[in-house]
């Protein structure tokens, strides 16, 4: 087998898992500040873990990607300011487009969960 | 809407990238600081606290790669990457990329050059309204172009096929503008020219159909943009203003817009004059005869919905009507149409030579684009190991690929820019150039977006060209088998196609080497071959009576003076007149002579067509002609004298037979006048073609056969430009009406020497090209196959392998190739050599010093071209190549 085959689909397969991921970290972090208000990525990445468990317990890094795109996309807009222990920190808020895409985004995950829920639930005998 | 936002903070960010990085590290440090605090609080360790933390946070570069990626262009970036790889690997071996930089420029360069000329000569259409429509009229058979003015007057009247029919034709002109009289280079155009056309004026107005009332009633001159700029500096009150053309008042009534200058595209027009005026411009009045074709061309755009074939039937039948009606004028008169411009002049001659010029350009940078693939996988293969390494360190193909794919567009832009410059200075000096100084003739070749474009379309073309020969080589490299053992190449023994090409490609090379060297020698000895004049210190002084408003008896008189005069000048040995055209000028006249007993003096009686000129008595002297026996002529050689000439020795040998017994002998002319031959001159050159045969040429007294052009011949040791300058003062006392051009007769000779100088310089730039692309695909070859074999030739070394044993192995097939392929180039060579002999004197192959040249040069090209290889395969050393691979 020629390399360069297998190594189109491992790339290929990689990319796809960190854009789920990243999906989901997205609207996390959105909803995060929403709640919470300014924050900086330390504390985005606490509030995440405490409420998702386990999935930023490893590889918290892979926050601030997220962080950058949601600022590109201007979701979120960021400041220096000084963090609890008087350091220099990076604080990200949410901003109007920001509270309008996470409005958009919970009415379409809340859908989708419902769908996606109700298709469990449902019985052998409710689908023939 | 959010994408594209995001695709532009990307743009900017690739551009503030060191800021951001600073950025992600100050947020990482704060990340792991707090969380090493919270640990702490935890009650860890300090030492586990900061560990733990940054096991949470996750491998940094993987975020910062992801980060990055996240932020620019990667796309971008990579290319920047593989760009200044590219530059650093291309820097590391000048050598390779100088030749492979030249190699593209002079190959593109040459096919910028081509098409450039194409462009302006043939695509390029002629810059007028609607010129898709515009046709030009001529003869289908027989001259082609020309026609009298009594037939356009018919044709222009009688057509139903054209809106209207214009007319022009060239004129010469003292044009006195009110500071002494110049000569200017124009057109006499019908009234409508210009309604025609549809050009409007830029200043004043021009003429129309509606001034032309009869011969001479309309004295209007229209200035060119740039005569007007360069000689009127743009003076918008010049509009109204008398001029004198040939001593005649004219107006001058408007300016035409820059960008048109005629409709003869090399021509630099300086004016337009209606063409009713003709007798004023031209000295004699041939408006009224229908056999005098002496307009240059008709054109005009057909009507809607007419075809270009039901015109030509349409003009056919007023041709047949001509012929019936003038039987004694006109026979055959059928047409043609053309397009208005050069392409479809002499022939169509320039489109077939462009095309074909421009085939050869395509030609030759096809082969230097196979001679740099061959290159590249040479290079390929050199680095196998360092493709095998990234390969097994992780890098993708396809990534290779592009950096290999980057490196050669590098180098076909930048060759593609070298050329592009190149051809456009050489494109530029063209334009600028004038073959011939006393003709207003350049040719418009200024490059324009088209040139650059495909210049730039070429350079992408033939890098990727070149950059796919070696991809499969790079797909099959199997990196554990080259980092194991080594390149598992062997060599070939089959005669590849690359092979064939190369062969053919020497062969062309060859035949150019050859062609240029029988050239540049023929020119040589054409400029020491025996001319029959000497040109070397003497001025020729180029002047038209007429346009000064002499006639009759005045002309001779005039003449006579202006001899005197010259004779005054300081330093001026002898002074001589020639009428019409001297020996070795652009134009020439010709007789039929015949034999004295003829008596049916029918042309196809004629014993020889003779060049000939009508001289002044002290004209031989001056031209430095030497009489061999006989006399020259006298001022009594007059018209009540009986008629005399002076004949050169093939006159002698064709009419008479033998030349001694010429002198005193008669012959007869075409209207049968017996003419006695008192003296024999010898043999020299008289058409522009240095190459001609010996051709018959007789002398008349300018007394018996008067001329009102006028060629003053001065001879003086004085420097050209001290004596022009006398000349020029004499002349003006004499007459300061008398507009004249004066040049050395060693320039005026520039014009004979034209073609066989082209030649010369053409094949002499072919052979350079050709010569650069051999060295290329020899040195290609051989450095492939060096680098192929190293492992052989150093287990050959080890053997007791000698130096020669080595360079035999390696470049024995390189070597064959160009044995082969010479000795093929330099037979054509010389078969090709009897073509060259048409336009260049006494080109022949069978010239020790050819030979030997063309031997020497291909040998020099070959040891040129695998100099390196050699070095490369002699230097090598099998410990440590057996050791490395």
């Amino acid at each position: 087998m020629p390399y360069f085959l297998l190594e189109t689909k491992r790339d290929s397969a990689m990319k796809q898992k960190t854009d789920v991921l990243q999906g989901t970290l997205a609207l996390m972090v959105l909803k995060t500040l929403h709640v919470l208000g300014p924050l900086h990525g330390y504390g985005i990445a606490r509030r995440i873990e405490q409420i998702s468990g386990d999935l930023l317990a490893v590889n918290q890094g892979t926050l601030y990607p997220v962080l950058l795109k949601l600022e590109q996309e201007g979701a979120i807009a960021s400041e220096w300011g000084a963090s609890e222990n008087n350091r220099r920190a990076r604080f990200y808020r949410l901003t109007r487009e920001g509270r309008k895409q996470l409005q958009l985004e919970t009415q379409d995950w809340q859908q989708t969960a419902a769908i996606i829920g109700r298709f469990f639930e449902a019985k052998a005998e409710d689908l023939s | 809407m959010r994408s594209l936002r995001r695709f532009f903070t990307r743009i900017v960010n690739s551009a503030t990238r060191r800021a951001h990085d600073e950025r992600l590290r100050e947020e990482i440090e704060e990340h792991i600081a707090l969380e090493t605090a919270e640990n702490l609080r935890a009650g860890l360790s300090p030492v586990e606290a900061r560990r733990q933390a940054i096991l949470k946070f996750g491998a940094v570069e993987a975020t910062k790669e992801d980060y990055r990626a996240e932020r620019g262009m990667q796309f971008i970036e990579i290319f920047l990457q593989d760009l200044r790889y590219a530059l650093r690997v291309l820097r590391k071996s000048p050598g390779f990329t100088i030749v492979a930089v030249l190699t593209l420029a002079l190959a593109i360069g040459a096919n910028a050059v081509a098409f450039g000329a194409l462009n302006a000569l043939v695509l390029r259409p002629l810059n007028v309204p609607d010129a898709q429509s515009l046709h030009v009229i001529g003869r289908a058979i027989d001259q082609p172009g020309y026609e009298s003015y009594p037939n356009y007057i018919d044709l222009r009247d009688r057509n139903h096929s054209f809106d209207a029919l214009a007319a022009d034709d060239f004129a010469q002109v003292g044009l006195d503008t009110g500071d002494g009289p110049s000569l200017a280079w124009g057109f006499k155009t019908s009234g409508n020219y210009f309604d025609v056309l549809g050009i409007q004026p830029y200043l004043g107005r021009v003429f129309h159909a509606s001034d032309e009332h009869g011969p001479n009633s309309a004295p209007y001159v229209v200035l060119t943009y740039a005569y007007w700029h360069t000689h009127f500096h743009d003076d918008r009150s010049v509009v109204d203003r008398m001029v004198q053309v040939n001593k005649h008042p004219f107006t001058i009534i408007g300016v035409t817009p820059p960008e048109f200058c005629g409709t003869f595209v090399a021509f630099n027009t300086d004016f337009f004059v209606p063409i009713v005026n003709q007798e004023q411009v031209d000295g004699e009045n041939v408006l009224d005869a229908r056999g005098n074709r002496s307009m240059n061309e008709m054109l005009g755009h057909l009507k809607p919905g007419v075809t270009p074939a039901q015109a030509v039937a349409d003009l056919n039948s007023i041709g047949s009507d001509l012929e019936r009606t003038y039987p004694k004028d006109e026979s055959q008169v059928t047409f043609a149409l053309s397009r208005p411009g050069l392409a479809d002049v002499f022939g169509g001659a320039i489109r077939t030579f462009l095309t074909g010029l421009m085939l050869l350009a395509g030609l030759i940078l096809l082969a230097a684009c196979a001679n740099m693939g061959s290159l590249f996988a040479a290079r390929a293969a050199d680095r196998s190991r360092e493709v095998a390494l990234r390969l097994a360190l992780g890098a993708s193909r396809k990534r290779i690929l592009r950096g290999l794919f980057t490196e050669a567009l590098l180098i076909s832009l930048a060759g593609g820019a070298v050329g592009l410059w190149g051809s456009v200075l050489l494109l530029r000096g063209l334009s600028r150039w004038q073959p011939f100084p006393e003709f207003p003739i350049n040719v418009p070749l200024s490059p324009d977006a088209n040139v650059y474009w495909t210049a730039l379309l070429l350079a992408l073309v033939s890098g990727f060209l070149f950059g796919a020969v070696p991809v499969k080589q790079i797909l099959r490299t199997d990196p554990y088998q080259i980092v194991k053992s080594a390149s598992t190449f062997t060599a070939g023994r089959r005669l590849t196609g690359r092979d064939l090409l190369l062969g053919a490609q020497i062969a062309i090379c060859a035949v150019l080497v050859t062609s240029s060297l029988v050239a540049v020698r023929g020119l040589a000895r054409s400029m020491r071959s025996n001319l029959g004049v000497e040109p070397t210190n003497a001025m020729l002084v180029d002047t038209d009576l007429k346009r000064a408003g002499y006639t009759g008896n005045a002309i001779p008189a005039m003449q006579k003076r202006m001899i005197e005069a010259m004779e005054e000048v300081p330093g001026v040995t002898s002074v001589g007149l020639v009428g019409l055209y001297p020996p070795l000028h652009m134009g020439w006249d010709t007789s039929k002579v015949f034999n004295d007993t003829t008596s049916d003096l029918r042309p196809s009686n004629a014993a020889a067509e003779a060049v000939t000129y009508s001289v002044s008595p002290e004209y031989f002297h001056a031209a430095g002609t030497a009489l061999l026996s006989g006399r020259a002529f006298t001022w009594h050689d007059d018209k009540n004298a009986t008629r005399v000439a002076v004949t050169n020795e093939e006159f002698a040998r064709k009419i008479f037979g033998s030349v001694t017994n010429a002198v005193g002998r008669y012959y007869k002319m075409s209207d049968g006048t017996r003419i006695q031959v008192v003296g024999i001159v010898e043999d020299g050159k008289y058409t522009a073609n240095l190459a001609e045969d010996p051709q018959p040429a007789m002398f008349l007294p300018i007394l018996q056969l008067p001329s009102n052009e006028t060629w003053l011949v001065v001879r003086s040791s004085l420097n050209p430009q001290q004596l022009g300058g006398a000349v020029r003062t004499k002349l003006r006392q004499l007459d300061k009406g008398l507009p004249s051009f004066i040049q050395t007769w060693d320039k005026e000779m520039n014009g004979a020497l034209f073609a066989s100088r082209m030649a010369a310089i053409s094949l002499g730039v072919l052979g350079m090209m050709g010569a650069m692309l051999s060295v290329t695909g020899i040195f290609g070859m051989a450095a492939f196959s060096v680098s192929k074999r190293m492992r052989e030739l150093g287990i050959r070394i080890a053997l007791g392998a000698q130096r020669k044993e080595v360079l035999q192995a390696a470049l024995g097939r390189s070597f064959k190739l160009l044995a082969f392929g010479s000795a093929t180039g330099l037979l054509l060579g010389i078969l090709a050599s009897r073509l060259l002999a048409l336009i260049v004197y006494q080109a022949t192959p069978r010239d020790p010093l050819v030979l030997s040249g063309v031997v020497l040069a291909m040998a020099l090209l070959g040891l040129l071209a695998t100099w390196i290889p050699a070095r490369r395969a002699l230097s090598v050393d099998p410990l440590i190549l057996l050791r490395e691979e």
